[in-house]
């Protein structure tokens, strides 16, 4: 992997970004469904920044990430819920239930819980090799799923939590996007990202070089955790409620999808999966909810549109294993790099 | 009397377990792939049963083979065999892919609905056994697996077929090399995993008695930790595995306070995660699983 230049990350972060804000301009002049929809895939785009900062960067899948997203979006429905909401849905201690922060305040507060969290469960699992890493965070969202829609005093089981103050509006998922972004791009530039992606492509090189690849994988691991919460999070405050099989398999294979359709290895790759998948997704719905041709409507049965996205992620794993962007990124047009190469990494 | 009514619980449900688990560590020991989309063989089998429903029961239970068998053969034709170098990482995704696919063809094709089927509503019946009231059902499916696995065991030791599959557990190159054809292998152990999956399917309609899309996740997700827990790769370690999780999960289930009962899948994968750290390989791991530098 060759690195131009140290900030290379972070042009390509500000690129990202101003194609953020491109497209969140013309979704806010755009009608109230469209919109929704560009909101929708900014909180994803959070959610799967987030998921490539652990699987792009060490090249382990995880299958556990939505659980954190369930963790936070549970978390900031506690700490939001008027106090007079939380008595009749849940059955919480006293302290926790008189307890409401302004939004904030309790979005700081998960994600430095889920910080933390995510080094407790993430310290044993980093030490995991192999396939054993995958399948304990596939446990990891199995438990998270089983408690959440059982453990009725706290998250009301399966019923969904109502009333979330929906405060994530246009501008609220854009700056949780551009956010991610940012701390993705930041990571990157670190020498533990660079360690960690050492070990990407060889673990037993890495090893033998020094890098402490648990202890890397560990990093990124709990700094991925904190972001994909922020998504969910975000996503609860967006819905306005929250259930528990919202965080289950199905968006765990859309935001896999993601990640792995634009190329699991680039940021840049991250974001045009995110894209593509939420372009396809909305033309599909659009389709299922009908298209009147002259007098005649004609919709395509429900399912369709997972149908198409399965082919899709099949149809890019067969013919472009890297995803379609590979380990490609976008930066500042190429006559802006022609300045002499004097930031080249030391480190290796 | 209890604990023994516990231990026929436990050793048919394991017996199950044990099934879709060797559908599941088959695959993986030819071609290191976790196949998810094994879940989707056993609902398609369901489904063969539901459409065929008021056929004679011989009809239903060939069709469901045949059924499962031959999507087996055809998601490794189209999907997997263009994936054999990937990872298993990679492999594990691409089949997570299939099963979407299958599951919400099958949504479009028979709605999201789980729907009633009668089939072998006689083996609900308990039969009285010394003073333990076991149903029929259980019997049957602990006697059709030891058959099923005698039936497996001569096969992997006596055919030359058999053989092959096992060298290319084994080390897979290395049977290449002495010419084992690595297409036919892989195709058998698939056509395998399909009819162990139809029986799996079996047993969850004649128990559950209505189909769904979604009827396979659960035990696939099951299967997964079963044969992880019997060592990924190897055959027997995937009928242990399932034995010990069917054991583990109605254990948890009859010993539990009654408060903790509904988290008792939340346990099993706790467990689950406890044995990874003590042996991430798994009881009878394979030699040629691990990398070699």
């Amino acid at each position: 992997m060759v690195e131009n230049s140290l900030f290379r990350p972070l042009q390509t972060a500000l690129v990202l970004i101003l194609a953020l804000i491109a497209v969140a301009l013309c979704a806010s002049i755009a009608p109230p469904a469209l919109q929704r929809t560009v909101i929708e895939a900014l909180i994803k785009l959070t959610v799967v920044v987030g998921l490539f900062i652990f699987v792009g960067q060490s090249g382990v899948f995880s299958f556990g990430h939505v659980a954190f997203m369930a963790i936070g979006g549970y978390m900031s429905a506690i700490l939001t819920l008027a106090p007079a909401r939380k008595a009749t849905l849940l059955d919480l201690p006293g302290a926790i239930e008189a307890l409401q922060l302004p939004w904030p305040l309790a979005l700081v507060a998960v994600i430095v819980a889920v910080g933390v969290l995510a080094t407790v469960v993430g310290w044993p699992f980093c030490r995991l090799r192999g396939i054993a890493l995958p399948m304990a965070t596939f446990a990891l969202l199995i438990i998270t799923y089983v408690v959440a829609s059982n453990w009725q005093q706290v998250t009301g089981g399966r019923q969904a939590l109502v009333g979330l103050p929906r405060y994530v509006g246009l501008w609220t998922a854009f700056g949780g996007a551009a956010l991610a972004i940012l701390v993705a791009a930041g990571y990157a530039m670190t020498r533990h990202a660079l360690m960690l992606r050492c070990s990407r492509e060889s673990e037993v090189a890495a090893a033998a070089t020094g890098i402490d690849v648990e202890r890397e994988r560990l990093i990124a691991f709990v700094l991925s955790a904190m972001v994909v919460a922020a998504g969910g999070v975000l996503f609860s405050h967006f819905i306005g409620t929250i259930t528990a099989s919202t965080f289950y398999l199905d968006l765990t294979f859309v935001t896999l999808t993601m990640l792995v359709v634009g190329g699991m290895r680039s940021l840049t790759g991250a974001c045009a999966g995110v894209a593509l998948v939420s372009l396809v997704s909305e033309l599909l719905r659009s389709v299922e909810r009908g298209v009147a041709i002259g007098d005649v409507t004609i919709a395509a049965p429900p399912g369709l549109q997972e149908i198409v996205l399965a082919a899709l992620l099949l149809a890019i794993l067969v013919l472009r294993p890297a995803g379609l962007l590979g380990d490609a990124e976008i930066g500042w047009p190429s006559f802006r790099r022609a300045a002499p190469a004097t930031a080249t990494r030391q480190q290796g | 009397m209890i604990v023994l009514q516990n231990l026929i619980d436990a050793v048919s449900l394991g017996a199950v377990y044990a099934l879709a688990a060797l559908g599941i560590g088959l695959i993986f020991s030819v071609m290191r792939l976790i196949n998810f989309a094994h879940g989707e063989l056993i609902m398609v089998g369901g489904f063969t049963l539901y459409t065929l429903a008021g056929q004679p029961l011989l009809v239903m239970i060939l069709a469901a083979l045949l059924t499962s068998t031959v999507l087996a053969l055809g998601m490794e034709r189209v999907a997997f065999r263009t994936l054999r170098k990937a990872s298993p990482a990679t492999l594990l995704i691409s089949s997570f892919a299939v099963s979407y696919l299958i599951q919400h063809i099958v949504l479009l094709a028979f709605g999201s609905r789980a729907m009633g089927v009668a089939f072998l509503p006689e083996l609900g019946t308990a039969i009285d056994l010394g003073g333990l009231r076991i149903p029929l059902l259980q019997l049957v499916t602990i006697a059709v697996t030891l058959v099923l696995m005698a039936g497996l065991v001569a096969f992997f030791r006596l055919s030359e077929t058999g053989l092959q599959m096992r060298a290319a557990a084994e080390d897979f190159t290395m049977a290449r090399l002495v010419g084992v054809k690595a297409n036919r292998v892989i195709a058998f152990a698939f056509a395998i995993s399909g009819v162990l999956a139809s029986i799996v399917s079996f047993y969850l309609v004649a128990q559950t008695g209505s189909v769904s899309y979604k009827m396979g996740v659960s035990m696939v997700l099951i299967a997964f930790v079963s044969s992880v827990i019997g060592g990924m790769g190897s055959i027997a370690g995937a009928a242990l595995g399932g034995f010990l999780v069917g054991i583990v999960s109605v254990s948890l289930q009859a010993y539990l306070p009654v408060d903790l009962r509904p988290y008792r899948d939340a346990f099993v994968f706790l467990l689950f995660v406890l044995f990874l750290f003590w042996r991430p390989d798994g009881l009878l791991a394979s030699r040629a699983d691990r990398d070699r530098v």
